[in-house]
């Protein structure tokens, strides 16, 4: 993110501003509810894996708790915003995000300092060990975290900077917005510090660290802590949005979510996990209307980037700037052109055959049918499975084939152009 | 006037073998010292014992008077004692000016800022340009650092050893596997940029430690045979027969007849 990336932040902030509008009904004079959620959700989880990547990307870190922090700012929100609601909190909603975040702070500190003595594996399980802990902690301390039902809040606390009731969900999601530029610009700043760029040190070789006079452990512990803040600031928003905070905002699943996201949008650069947030919300909103299986695509995504593409969408798009620099993107144009027809096959006879199997099982004790452009499908009809087996594995042979050809002629552009730094 | 570094009785084991088997060496301010030996001699390991990334078994290890042989990498590091290693170990995702910059933050007082902006740090970019200017590294400077070539990579791995401006440098085979005018080269920046420090080598190239040392010292199976100045050295029956053998024998015999 140098200059000349600023025109792509700015056009995000623009959109980022506008969408609403565009899903604006004249009739009802109401903002489509359905994306403003999307929206908000988006800001949250961009935030999350932001604040995760500080430690997967940056740091190299492996954190299997990330949602603890992300969590413990959210029931402690609830808990401000009870009190500010009574006035015993004199604290306006615009400003209950950045207790939000000295939560995932105090956290983050307590647990960091076990975490962080260790790297690598060890670092890992002690994070698996923390979040089981804290799931276990969520069902023990009712008054805190409410048990399997939660805790819950209003927002309207009728404290605001701006004499804002927060009753609609269009001015939330503009709190949120102003909140994920926020936390987004403080952990760009993060990269740009002694701090950041030895947690980059650490990550690449943290034996070296110590011989230029930094204790490895302590840059871990502090790059953690932070990062604890800002998943806290995530969770406060998740609060105040949904005004009720439950044991999902803890649990493992969203860990993984945040992991999910940093990497299929790419640790490798600051951005990545903003693309990658983006693009999980959009498919979890989006797909998960449709089909049942929205997860099983997620995970399948996740398997071929890791395999395929281990820096992610960014660094899938980043590889081809040393070839646009060299102006040889145009051969490149007519692989590509090939390579979508059995790609397409290859999704839609997995999407196919997913959904039919999803279909035979759940969807049937659900009663659900399958309809396909309006058409019933009959799903113990032997053809719709012989169409989806075909496309499925006759795009897999034929991508092969096509891949390979892929492959040479990116040999043969790239051959003799040095790799940009990501 | 104490030692810059001083050994006393050093041991060091991995389990029953004791690779360092009772060194004692006293190093002065300003000298430079040559550590010579046959491979598998203990020469690294000793590094590793001073520079703290191994504890040692037994004895004493004390920087300018002050015992270190307790203290983690990291501080005895800040206490004014640097080194570089034979495999060379550098932050190969980062540009070689990020390498640069992150060994000199600490001694240029940053410590773990996460307040100070890098990139407004007039002084401090400054000062990286200088070495990369100095190490002849300005072309490379966005380069990442793993992708330099070897010969590259080892000045990096010097460069990052001294950026921190420490009293005391250890290299560890600084010219390892470089060619005769690399090697030249590498030598002729070693002693540009060590100029007032104390340096400890060691080095395999004969040549090399001939003139640039004012002492060498020789380690065979974690012992010192022989320490003093070259002449001595060379002159001494005991390194000629346990460790120099006939190349050394005969390049001596060629440079005192000569
Ligand atoms: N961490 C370790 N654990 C066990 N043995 C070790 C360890 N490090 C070194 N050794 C052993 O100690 C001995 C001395 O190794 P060292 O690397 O210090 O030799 P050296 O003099 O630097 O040799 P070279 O000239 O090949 O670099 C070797 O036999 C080596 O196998
Ligand atoms: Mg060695």
């Amino acid at each position: 993110m140098r200059g000349k990336y600023a025109w792509l932040w700015i056009a995000a902030v623009v959109l980022a501003l506008a969408i609403p509008w565009a899903f604006y009904d004249f009739h009802t004079g109401r903002h489509s509810g359905f994306v403003i959620s999307m929206l908000s959700q988006m800001g949250m989880m961009i935030i999350l894996a932001l604040s995760y990547n500080m430690l997967l990307g940056q740091a190299g870190l492996f954190s299997l708790c990330h949602a603890t922090f992300f969590g413990i700012g959210g029931y402690a929100t609830i808990h401000f915003l009870n009190a500010a609601g009574t006035g015993s909190l004199p604290v306006p909603i615009e400003l209950i995000p950045v207790l939000s975040g000295l939560s995932g702070l105090g956290l983050a500190v307590v647990f960091g300092y076990m975490a962080t003595k260790q790297r690598a594996t060890a670092f890992a399980m002690i994070t698996l060990g923390i979040s089981e802990l804290m799931a276990t902690a969520a069902l023990m301390f009712h008054h805190f975290f409410g048990g399997e039902g939660g805790v819950t809040t209003n927002r309207m606390i009728e404290h605001s900077l701006f004499g804002l009731t927060y009753a609609s969900g269009l001015q939330v999601y503009y709190l949120i917005l102003a909140w994920t530029l926020l936390a987004t610009a403080a952990m760009y700043f993060l990269t740009q510090t002694p701090l950041g760029r030895m947690a980059n040190a650490c990550r690449d070789n943290f034996e070296r660290a110590q011989f230029v006079g930094y204790d490895p452990r302590r840059v871990r512990f502090l790059q953690f802590a932070l990062s604890g803040l800002f998943a806290g600031i995530g969770g406060g928003l998740y609060a105040i949005t949904y005004e009720i905070v439950t044991f999902d905002a803890l649990a493992a699943p969203l860990s993984a979510n945040a992991l999910l996201m940093a990497y299929i949008g790419g640790t490798t650069v600051f951005a990545g996990p903003v693309l990658g947030a983006v693009l999980i919300t959009l498919l979890q909103s989006g797909v998960s209307l449709m089909s049942n299986s929205w997860l099983v695509y997620v995970g399948v995504m996740f398997i071929t980037m890791v395999i395929f593409a281990p820096a992610g969408l960014t660094g899938l798009i980043l590889a081809h700037r040393p070839i646009a620099r060299a102006g040889r993107l145009g051969r490149l144009a007519l692989p590509y052109v090939r390579i979508v027809p059995p790609a397409l096959a290859l999704v839609l006879g997995f999407v196919g055959v997913v959904e039919l199997t999803s279909f035979l099982t759940i969807g049937a004790a659900q009663g659900k049918s399958l309809v396909l452009f309006g058409n019933r499908i009959d799903i113990h009809a032997a053809m719709p499975w012989i169409v989806s087996t075909v496309a499925l594995v006759g795009g897999a042979a034929w991508l092969r084939v096509e891949s390979r050809t892929f492959g040479r002629v990116w040999e043969s552009v790239t051959a003799d152009l040095t790799p940009v730094r990501a | 006037m104490t030692a810059a570094l001083s050994l006393r009785k050093v041991t060091k084991s991995f389990g029953p073998t004791e690779i360092i088997r009772g060194v004692d060496l006293e190093i002065a301010t300003g000298e430079r010292h040559a550590i010579i030996g046959p491979n598998g001699a203990g020469k690294t390991t000793l590094f590793n014992l001073i520079s703290g990334r191994f504890h040692i078994s037994s004895g004493e290890i004390l920087l300018n008077g002050e015992r270190i042989d307790a203290l983690p990498p990291h501080q005895i590091n800040r206490r004014g004692l640097s080194r570089s290693f034979q495999i060379t170990s550098i932050f190969h995702n980062l540009s070689v000016f990020e390498n640069l910059r992150c060994a000199l933050l600490w001694s240029a007082g940053y410590r773990y800022s996460f307040w100070n902006p890098l990139g407004r740090q007039r002084e401090l970019n400054d000062h990286a340009g200088r070495l990369l200017e100095d190490l002849n590294l300005t072309a490379r400077r966005d380069t990442r650092a793993g992708l330099l070539s070897y010969a590259d990579q080892r000045a990096l791995e010097v460069g990052m050893t001294i950026a921190g401006g420490a009293s005391v440098i250890l290299l560890d085979e600084p010219t390892a596997g470089m060619s005769n005018t690399e090697t030249d080269y590498a030598m002729e920046l070693i002693r540009r940029v060590t100029v007032g420090k104390t340096l400890v080598m060691v080095e395999h190239d004969m040549k090399v430690v001939f003139d640039l040392a004012d002492r060498i010292t020789v380690l065979v199976y974690g012992q010192i045979i022989a320490s003093g100045p070259p002449a001595e050295v060379r002159a001494s029956r005991a390194v000629q027969e346990a460790y120099l053998g006939a190349d050394f024998s005969a390049q001596a015999a060629s440079e005192v007849a000569a």
